[in-house]
């Protein structure tokens, strides 16, 4: 109990301070309306609807871009690390990626998929999809020989093998690249509803902050790091459960 | 009439990604009979596992001949069940599953397949630890589970690649008189890599000693003396052939030493 409330401490001081600031006129409260503003903002908008229907949007677009990400990410990981074949042919093409950030690719995204949802997915999905093909190549190389061999020994067929033996045996590391592949879905999504399009907690942002509507923007700031966060723990959760074996 | 395995001047090369290929075995040739328990005894590096992956199947045979019963073997099967020393079981699974799995590939029927799991859980002395994970057990009751998963799909040969080499000396000695009785049961035809002279003695007929690197088989003694349990580990005889053979592979592996230094 007693390291529950020191692990809160500090959000509850940083509530008490960003309520106070403004109000004492430390800072404009343009700049940085109170706490108290925002949660009255936030209410607003939930009654409203508009922090669900752009909400509901952002969540489409994530679940498409990630899924996609994941879908193919450990197809490409797992096979290239399988088939020396597809590991010459793609790896190169995986390596020039690496380097560039991803969200430089959303302009581009853009003049290929246009305007709505599909330039999106497409940013979301470039994103996440390194992340997820780089741990599963190396989990997949790190499945022990013996593992293989001992299932080729009591039957299994090479394809088998690959599905049966292969896929769960690299599973610890494709978990942890799925992580940071949903951290850096957020980033897109948000940053890719932030140029064009008008739907989308991002495009809510933005508006509201082109409008002067602050106490609103920093409601749509909140609940974007809110739904990232509670993604990040109901993700860990699933973790830790799917990988029960390892303890 | 040919039976068993034949070993027909198998020569192996090893090629690291980088660097010089290696000989690693020069011209082995072997026969091991029907329901014969032979070992391999060499200095490691001698090539002994890497003959025991080529009679797996495991790494292709690219110069020399295997043959199981007068057959050259072709890839894996599983009328040879290969336990290694890591265990090498499915950490996924839980112990009734890695039972299960080769069961499954083999096509067993369901009901059959649950029942004669139990057994082998039984044979290895695992019964209420059926939906334990691996990574809750012991290393003895690790390799114990290795030996029924591989015994459920009743391969008529049993590769062994230093089993029990990752374990305390106490359990190696259970284990050895387990593998004993289990195979005083069901007789199988047994090659089992080691270089561990007291274990080779103790568990095998013949035990084939390897020189080291390239490997050859130097030399071929017979162990088969009355294999009353443990008892025999006290009898001159035992300490003979113990001292035969430490002889022969101690010149082998100072051999070896000086080779990598």
């Amino acid at each position: 109990m007693s390291r529950f409330l020191l692990r809160i401490a500090p959000l509850v001081l940083l509530g008490i301070l960003w309520e106070l600031a403004p109000r004492v006129g430390v800072i404009n409260p343009d700049a940085l309306p109170p706490f108290s503003a925002v949660a009255e903002a936030w209410w607003r908008l939930l009654i409203g609807g508009d922090l669900v229907t752009n909400g509901i949007s952002s969540l489409i677009n994530l679940a498409w871009g990630l899924g996609l990400g994941i879908v193919v990410g450990i197809a490409a990981g797992v096979l290239m690390a399988w088939y020396p074949a597809v590991d010459a042919a793609v790896s190169p093409l995986m390596k020039s990626l690496y380097p560039m950030p991803k969200s430089a690719l959303i302009p581009v995204m853009i003049l290929w998929f246009g305007l709505g949802a599909g330039s999106k997915i497409a940013s979301i999905f470039m994103g996440c999809l390194l992340p997820v093909v780089l741990s599963s190549y190396n989990g997949a190389r790190g499945v022990e020989q013996t593992l293989i061999w001992s299932a080729l020994g009591l039957g299994a067929s090479r394809r088998r093998v690959l599905w049966e033996v292969v896929v769960p045996g690299a599973l610890p590391e494709i978990m942890a690249g799925i992580r940071n592949a949903l951290a850096i879905s957020f980033i897109l999504l948000v940053s890719s509803e932030f140029l064009v399009g008008n739907r989308g907690l991002g495009y809510l942002i933005s508006f509201l902050g082109d409008g002067g509507v602050y106490d609103a923007m920093f409601a749509g700031v909140l609940t974007v790091s809110a739904i990232g966060f509670f993604a990040d723990r109901l993700y860990l959760l699933i973790m830790h459960r799917a990988l029960q074996w390892r303890e | 009439m040919t039976t068993g395995i034949a070993f027909r001047e198998v020569r192996h090369t090893y090629r690291p990604p980088r660097g010089k290929p290696v000989l690693a075995l020069d011209g082995v040739s072997l026969e091991v009979k029907d329901r014969e328990f032979v070992a391999l005894l060499g200095p490691s590096g001698c090539g002994k596992s890497t003959l025991l992956y080529l009679l797996g199947g495991f790494i292709p045979v690219e110069s020399g001949a295997i043959e199981v019963h007068g057959k050259t073997i072709a890839g894996p099967g599983p009328d040879r069940g290969i336990v290694f020393q890591n265990f090498a079981l499915f950490p996924w699974k839980t112990v009734r599953q890695n039972i299960l799995y080769g069961l499954e590939k083999q096509g067993v029927p369901k009901a059959e397949r649950e029942k004669r799991a139990q057994e082998f859980v039984e044979l290895v002395h695992l019964k209420g630890f059926e939906d334990s994970y691996p990574s809750q057990l012991s290393g003895g009751m690790k390799q114990r589970v290795a030996i029924a998963r591989t015994l459920a799909v009743e391969p008529e040969i049993l590769l062994m690649d230093e089993p029990f080499g990752a374990l305390d000396a106490q359990t190696r000695s259970l284990m050895h008189e387990e593998l004993l009785a289990i195979m005083r049961r069901a007789p199988k035809t047994v090659v089992f890599v080691t270089h561990d002279v007291r274990e080779a003695v103790y568990l095998a007929d013949r035990v084939a000693v390897m020189s080291a690197r390239p490997g050859r088989i130097k030399e071929i003694v017979d162990t088969k003396f009355a294999k009353a349990g443990s008892d025999i580990l006290t009898t001159p005889e035992f300490a003979q052939k113990v001292e035969h053979l430490w002889q022969l592979v101690r010149a082998e592996a100072i051999r070896a030493q000086e080779q990598n230094a």
